[in-house]
């Protein structure tokens, strides 16, 4: 008998093959089968849902509470639509400090807020003491479409923009939990990319926020829906200095570290440079550049390829288990 | 089949025991297996313990080769 | 130390190699014994770049995770599946290992025991030191790298009396290897990129036996793309001269002496045996064991673990035959098909630096077209 593993929730190839494999066939429909972040309901309404289970539960640079809705807010606004309003359920623990309770209250408040989307709704549970770890969190969200992503208008030389540096996110909760006897200054990078809905109006093509799984599979998971490869240039990917440092030092893939506020855009070859520049005004996007490009000079269609720092091209695979460190 | 990195001493007590910097991050280290390092220095460090103390002038002198290597086949 | 993943030194280094690999008239076949310059050669892309240049590289045994049988990873799953009370303490890809007893990630600890990953032994000792009460195992694998950080560990338990915290020891020595590698014959080396880090403690005299008796050149290699090509350059020097010796290309991180102080606490502390490898067979005096001063800080007679001497690979896997350089991943039937970095049937599909790992994920290398 085979037993659900953590690495079927590790956002690898299990889950996808589990999406394929057991969703799909179940629940299959014309909306369903798009996977989008959110999906485009009739009445031009957007709908997404996400579930939040963090651990520890506060860490450097967020909250369990404002990735509650952070995380669905940004997926709302990747999938074109202007976050508007969240539901908001709770399964708490018994034994549970109120005050911790309070905490991520207040959190959640004040990222809803600054997203500038209201909680509407909700719902509470208890679970025993073990049944449960502390908090786990579940928001729906509603958005305005605004537009659509255009897969199909993806064409040869169209750029693939990053907003920001990888890993961060991944990195604060680890050493949140204080193991490897490591410390450094890295933050969560858990933020809304509300300053992104303007892309789309300009032509934005296509969008997805980086988060478990990484920029590898985000970017594997598009490559496999085009007609042309995709290729990234290693030496462009920006990583700040604390993940580049825990990954040497750990082992731990930078291209398949979560973010809580990053995404990747593909622009339209001749708006690449407008774009970039529009991200790069935002505080939040001020590392953003070009890492790569939509082509056909190496590779096969449906390959994401890495032209890495030494000169040699490899391809990139998604996630297929866990981060874990190693040491040899 | 043993990932290490190279990192400077940032803090070393008497008991052996210390700190390095790789990178802008600190790294808990143990450094009993080099009695010889002194704060300052660049350590060999793998799976929490400095295994070996870098030779300055080598690493110079490395540098120096692929500096020269880049910049030969550029003209 | 970005220099030394300079493309244009890269290319420099390459050009170097293809024109001595040309004075050969034969394609040099060089084992990089490390599983960190496995990866190291497959992240950057090198092994096509090599492969233009006319080299071709082999995979050795350098990943304590694959070698280590399967008997020692059973009993590990086994000792935190029916102990209570009980942290498990490992370095992060021991515990995806499958075994006919499923993996330690697969395992369902015993009342409040668990699984924890470490990045040094100290952590296990330190959690042990904190809480008396809890019985803490730290399940050890690694080479010569390592193995001084196990042995201070352990020395620092039995002199501090923490009686609750023991090892699994599961600790191996790589020149008996190449030499059993040798032996064997079955593969045409014609040159070893020896291991940076494993020389950081042993130095270079452990090696010389292979270019004096068997006259196969080498070169101590650090871990940069940088550093991997000056090694493979001396190798390809060495055999366009027919001087064989063992090379240092790492100076600026270790010296040719190693270190002493390693050696000795290694010595102090731990004793060799004949060791049974994954597909290398009983190797003599290729593993080291705890003394017998130390022997209580061993957790196989403390919980009753017979780690075995038997090895059994699950059914199909050739993970012994890719270790020992015999066949390359691809020539494994299950190769990305039945095994697979999620649903791995053996050990090399499972550690970071195991070769059908990095042939799966980085070996379908594409080759730019001009």
């Amino acid at each position: 008998m085979t037993k659900v593993s953590l690495e079927l929730g590790s956002g690898g190839r299990l889950m996808r093959d589990f999406i394929a494999g057991k969703i799909l066939p179940s629940f299959g429909n014309p909306i369903l089968d798009e996977l989008s972040d959110a999906v485009h309901l009739p009445g031009g309404v957007a709908f997404t849902t996400d579930s939040y289970v963090v651990d520890p539960l506060f860490f450097p640079g967020g909250d369990i509470g404002r990735l509650a809705v952070n995380g669905t807010v940004n997926d709302l606004v990747v999938s074109g639509a202007e976050p508007r309003f969240l539901s908001l359920a709770l399964i708490l623990e018994e034994g549970l400090e109120t005050d911790v309770l309070d905490r991520v209250i207040r959190s959640v408040s004040a990222a809803a807020r600054a997203a500038n989307v209201r909680i509407v709704t909700g719902d509470t549970k208890v679970v025993r003491r073990g049944q449960g770890d502390k908090v786990y969190i579940n928001t729906a969200g509603v958005g305005r479409s605004v537009a659509r992503p255009r897969l199909g208008k993806i064409r040869r030389g169209d750029k693939v923009i990053l907003t920001g540096t990888l890993g961060d996110h991944s990195l604060a909760v680890m050493l949140a939990r204080g193991d490897f006897g490591l410390s450094s200054s890295v933050r969560s990078d858990c933020a809304p990319l509300l300053f992104l809905l303007p892309l789309w109006k300009k032509g934005a093509l296509w969008m997805r926020d980086v988060t478990r799984g990484g920029l590898a599979t985000v970017l594997f998971e598009l490559a496999e829906r085009l007609h042309y490869p995709i290729l990234v240039e290693e030496d462009k990917i920006p990583l700040s200095k604390p993940v580049r440092a825990a990954s040497e030092l750990l082992g731990i893939d930078p291209f398949y570290m979560a973010c809580e506020g990053k995404a990747v855009v593909i622009a339209p070859a001749a708006k690449a440079a407008e774009f970039l520049r529009l991200i790069r005004r935002h505080p939040l996007g001020r590392k953003a550049a070009v890492i790569g490009e939509v082509q056909d000079r190496v590779g096969r269609p449906g390959e994401l390829l890495l032209r890495t720092e030494a000169g040699g091209l490899r391809l990139l695979e998604p996630l297929t288990s866990e981060l874990l460190p190693r040491i040899c | 089949m043993c990932l290490a990195v190279p990192a400077e001493i940032t803090l070393l007590d008497d008991s052996g025991q210390g700190t390095v910097n790789y990178m802008g991050s600190e790294v808990k280290a143990n450094f009993s297996l080099v009695p010889q390092a002194r704060p300052g220095d660049w350590v060999i460090i793998h799976a929490g313990f400095a295994i070996s103390v870098m030779d300055e002038n080598e690493a110079r002198e490395t540098l120096l080769l692929f500096k020269e290597m880049a910049d030969a086949s550029r003209r | 130390m970005k220099e030394l993943r300079n493309p244009v030194a890269i290319r420099k280094l390459l050009g170097d190699i293809e024109e001595k690999a040309r004075l050969l008239g034969r394609t040099p076949r060089l084992m990089e014994v490390c599983g960190t310059h496995t990866m190291s050669l497959f992240k950057h892309g090198l092994v096509p770049l090599l492969a233009d240049a006319g080299v071709e590289m082999v995979s050795g045994p350098g990943c304590p995770v694959c070698i280590t049988p399967d008997g020692i990873h059973e009993a590990a799953i086994g000792l935190v599946s029916e102990t209570e009370g009980l942290t498990l303490a490992t370095f992060g890809d021991m515990t995806r290992v499958p075994t006919r007893n499923g993996s330690l990630q697969t395992a369902v600890p015993g009342r409040g025991s668990r699984i924890r990953i470490v990045y040094s032994p100290e952590e296990a000792l330190e959690e042990a030191r904190r809480d008396p009460s809890r019985r803490v195992v730290f399940f050890g694998a690694g080479f010569e790298t390592t193995i001084p950080a196990i042995a201070f560990t352990a020395k620092r338990a039995a002199a501090e009396g923490i009686r609750n915290f023991s090892i699994l020891p599961a600790l191996w020595l790589v020149p008996p290897a190449l030499k059993a590698i040798l032996e064997a014959g079955e593969i045409a080396v014609t040159g070893f990129v020896y291991p940076g880090h494993v020389s950081a403690i042993i130095g270079a005299e452990p090696y010389e036996f292979i270019a004096r008796d068997y006259g196969i050149p080498g070169a101590i290699a650090g871990f940069e793309p940088g550093d991997i090509l000056l090694a493979v350059r001396s190798i390809l020097e060495q055999t366009v001269e027919g001087k064989p010796r063992v090379a240092l290309e790492y100076s600026r991180a270790i010296g040719r002496e190693g270190n002493p102080v390693a050696r000795a606490l290694m010595e102090e502390v731990l004793e060799p045996f004949d060791a049974v490898w994954r597909g290398l067979g009983t190797i003599p005096r290729s593993g080291l064991r705890f003394r017998k001063e130390f022997a209580g800080l061993d957790a196989a007679p403390t919980y009753g673990l017979k780690p075995g001497e038997a090895h059994r690979d699950l059914p199909g896997c050739r993970c012994g035959d890719v270790l020992r350089g015999v066949i390359r991943p691809e020539g494994c039937r299950l190769f990305g098909k039945e095994c697979r970095p999620d649903s791995p049937l053996g050990p090399c599909m499972v550690s970071y630096e195991g070769a059908c790992l990095i042939h799966f994920k980085y070996g379908r290398e594409r080759r730019a077209r001009p």
